[in-house]
């Protein structure tokens, strides 16, 4: 049998060949191995905990696919929290002809993933339905970490602060654009899916001061700096020429009439630092392999008004909008 | 061997604060400009180049945003149109957020209604051959630049013997409508359209000078292109000249793209009239199907379904007319930013992406 | 008025079509507002999946030459 079928997801026997046969097979911890309703686990000191759902489409894109996606993008909520990921949860739902392969080829790219943080899958569950219930498959992930940094908080934002972010910005969101029904596009170009805990670990043991750090996903580099804006109640301003975009997402915004700062990125960090430690922060972060485009942006320049502002190189200053609505190409 | 870089040599700095200088130097009167094309207000206000010219130039907005002239009514048609489970509406991008008399073809789309967008006109075809058993109905929305590939697909669809595939024509042209306006605005010069000239050529703006006496300057999409525009209008007043130019001359030529204009002319003529929203009814302002291709036309295979096309009223604090006609601006209306923005336009401007309303939101400048 | 992009011409296909660059993104476009003949390496303008001009290199050469004429005539 090559499809997934409604009785995979129905307790029975064929539950339990598709639990053994794939999770347990590729997920295997002792944790997971005892198959009890709920794990347990021995975690002391303040937690962080997070959940997402992930329904990319298309499935499998340039650079990884919905499965590296739910555990990265899991594994960085927790990372720029300042929290050490330890255990994930797995939810799947999965639509009914779902080929097993394909389910299996996720597996094994978020074990691969779960394997580069040391982190492990210690639940789930899998539900299957009926044909059209789901777009193919959906999958939950729910994390736990532990705390090793304090302090990190969006409303702390202060005037001179500086802004950095940890490479080009918007490559996930132009290749799933590019991927997308009635925009093919042959393209190099790859999403920059990625677990940034190790990148973000090095930064914390630099004993550099971090003010606050957040993961750019939907709606990109804008949503994050606007969030600080508000939350702090300060003035950021980006000079527009300092923020790294490849040239392919450059290409993609000029053919869609669309703004790089609007596009997800899922490997990416935006991190707030004191004035002083900025050099220092790009220095650390450009010797993680994630970190090599790392670049200042920007700095925090009032307590005034609680806004983003963009600077182009000859003077010129706008407000980096949030994006509203979904992303429509530009035409006439 | 190419060296010139297309965007970003006509994006440099250095020549941007240089004819910045140039224009607050040589400027001596005030001037009015229209910039005629969405594409161009997009331009001035992405790049803040309202915020180099000197105080005695003003920009004002033009009507060249298809999708924001686009009537209630013919909203509706499409609508109507896509209640039909047997029919598939296609349209390009903006047209489905647009607000119809009740809803929009957006929300219809919500509603399970068949309703697709594509990227090129082109892709209609495919969704033709993929869905044989349905009305692929393709809403045909643009000014002069686009209106050739809707004629092209029409050939191909003709050639090709495809039989599902129904136009709703909504293709306008800039010069009428702008004729229409000129006595409310006062306009002293024109940034003419970039694209819609290098379809249907410069000559098309001959009017302007031999009738209203006004410069028409054809600009790029660039910033210095549009720079450069605004130079040659202070330019040509000081040198007291009055005439069409071409600062696109690395795309755009007097006679224009003759294969577009001759597709064009094969398969679509000018309708006696075309409502504007906002604007009001333009004689000889937009394209309809020619007669012999009747059986391709949706407004006559599909007569029988649609309301009589009375005209429907903007929201009562709508001036999006008023914006159309360059005689207000996004800032003089009371809803923007407030009541009508982006996510829930109350009117035309706001809608598209290329609507004056819409540019002054999304790249509002730090004053 | 309506987003035209310069892109390069990498391979000219059947049915009257090409197949674009613009800065790492590939395209299939349509020529068929075309006739005249285009060259691989040519920059042409692209409209909603069609070639609508090709670009004037010399225009395009020159025009930048007046402006950095203006530049070191300003500057001097």
């Amino acid at each position: 049998m090559n499809r997934i079928m409604l009785s995979h997801g129905g307790g029975g026997l064929e539950s339990q060949e598709l639990i053994h046969g794939l999770i347990i097979k590729h997920f295997s911890n002792p944790i997971l191995n005892n198959l009890e309703d709920a794990a347990v686990i021995n975690v002391s000191g303040r937690l962080a905990f997070t959940t997402d759902s992930f329904t990319v489409t298309p499935i499998f894109f340039r650079g990884g696919d919905i499965g590296k996606l739910s555990v990265a993008g899991t594994i960085n909520d927790l990372a720029v929290m300042g929290a050490r990921p330890l255990y994930l949860s797995v939810s799947f739902i999965i639509e009914e002809g779902f080929l097993i392969d394909d389910l299996e080829q996720i597996i094994v790219s978020m074990k691969s993933e779960i394997d580069k943080s040391g982190v492990q899958i210690i639940t789930g569950d899998t539900k299957v339905v009926p044909k059209n219930a789901v777009d193919k498959i959906f999958i939950n992930t729910s994390g736990i970490g532990e705390i090793v940094y304090e302090g990190l908080s969006c409303k702390n934002l202060k005037v001179d602060d500086i802004i950095i972010v940890s490479g080009t910005v918007g490559d996930h969101g132009a290749c799933i654009l590019a991927q997308r029904e009635g925009i093919t596009l042959q393209t190099s170009l790859s999403s920059d899916c990625n677990s940034i805990w190790s990148m973000v670990n090095i930064l914390i043991e630099s004993g550099v001061r971090i003010i606050a750090m957040r993961d750019p996903t939907r709606g990109g580099l804008s949503a994050v700096l606007n969030e600080w804006a508000t939350a702090s109640n300060v003035e950021i301003e980006i000079m527009e020429k300092a923020v790294p975009i490849k040239p392919e997402v450059f290409g993609i915004c000029e053919l869609l009439g669309l703004d790089s700062h609007n596009f997800a990125c899922e490997g990416r960090m935006i991190v707030a630092v004191n004035k002083d430690d900025g050099d220092r922060t790009i220095e650390i972060l450009k010797t993680h392999p994630l970190g090599k485009d790392a670049s200042i942006i920007g700095s925090v320049t009032s307590k005034e008004k609680s806004r983003v502002i963009l600077t182009s190189d000859y003077g010129a200053k706008r407000i980096m909008e949030l994006s509203a609505g979904e992303l429509l190409p530009r035409i006439c | 061997m190419v060296n010139i870089d297309y965007l970003k040599d006509f994006r440099n700095s250095e020549r941007i604060l240089t004819l910045s200088k140039l224009i607050k130097r040589d400027c001596a009167r005030p001037i009015n400009i229209m910039e005629i094309c969405g594409g161009h207000t997009h331009t001035i206000m992405k790049y803040g180049l309202h915020t180099l010219i000197p105080n005695n130039i003003n920009f004002i907005h033009g009507p060249g945003c298809p999708v924001c002239i686009m009537p209630k009514e013919r909203i509706d048609h499409a609508i109507t149109l896509a209640q039909d489970e047997h029919n598939i509406i296609v349209t390009l991008g903006d047209l489905i957020r647009v607000p119809s008399s009740n809803s929009s073809l957006q929300k219809e789309r919500a509603r399970g209604k068949n309703i697709k967008i594509v990227y090129s006109p082109f892709d209609t075809i495919s969704i033709a051959q993929q869905n044989p058993d349905k009305n692929i109905i393709f809403i045909a929305i643009g000014f002069e630049t686009t209106t050739p590939m809707t004629a092209s697909l029409i050939e191909r669809v003709l050639r090709d013997d495809i039989k599902n595939v129904y136009f709703h024509i909504n293709h306008v042209l800039v010069p009428p409508p702008v004729m229409a306006i000129m006595d409310g605005a006062k306009i002293n010069a024109f940034i003419g359209p970039s694209h819609v000239s290098v379809i249907a050529g410069a000559k098309i703006y001959q009017g302007f000078v031999d009738i209203y006496k006004t410069p028409v300057v054809v600009s790029g999409f660039e910033p210095i292109d549009v720079l450069d525009g605004v130079y040659r209008i202070v330019r040509q007043f000081r040198q007291g000249r009055c005439e069409v130019e071409i600062q696109y001359k690395r795309a755009v030529t007097w006679d224009g793209n003759i294969v577009a204009q001759r597709m064009i002319d094969k398969y679509l003529e000018i309708r006696d009239t075309f409502r504007w929203r906002g604007i009001g009814d333009i004689p000889k302002s937009g394209y309809r199907i020619r007669d012999e291709f009747a059986f391709l036309d949706a407004e006559k295979v599909f007569s029988d379904i649609f309301i009589i096309n009375e005209p429907i009223d903007d929201h009562k604090l709508c001036i999006c007319g008023d914006i159309l006609r360059g005689i207000k601006k996004p800032f003089d209306c009371k809803s923007f930013g407030k009541s009508c923005v982006p996510q829930n336009p109350l009117g035309a401007c706001m809608v598209s992406n290329e609507g004056s309303c819409s540019a002054y939101y999304r790249y509002r400048t730090v004053s | 008025m309506c987003l035209a992009i310069p892109s390069k011409i990498i391979e000219i296909t059947k049915d009257n079509r090409a197949i674009c660059d613009t800065l790492g993104m590939r395209k299939e476009i349509l020529l068929d507002l075309m006739n005249e003949p285009l060259n691989i390496g040519d920059y042409v303008l692209i409209h909603v999946g069609y070639v609508i001009a090709i670009l004037n290199e010399k225009e395009a050469i020159e025009t930048l030459k007046m402006y950095d004429d203006i530049l070191k005539l300003s500057d001097g």
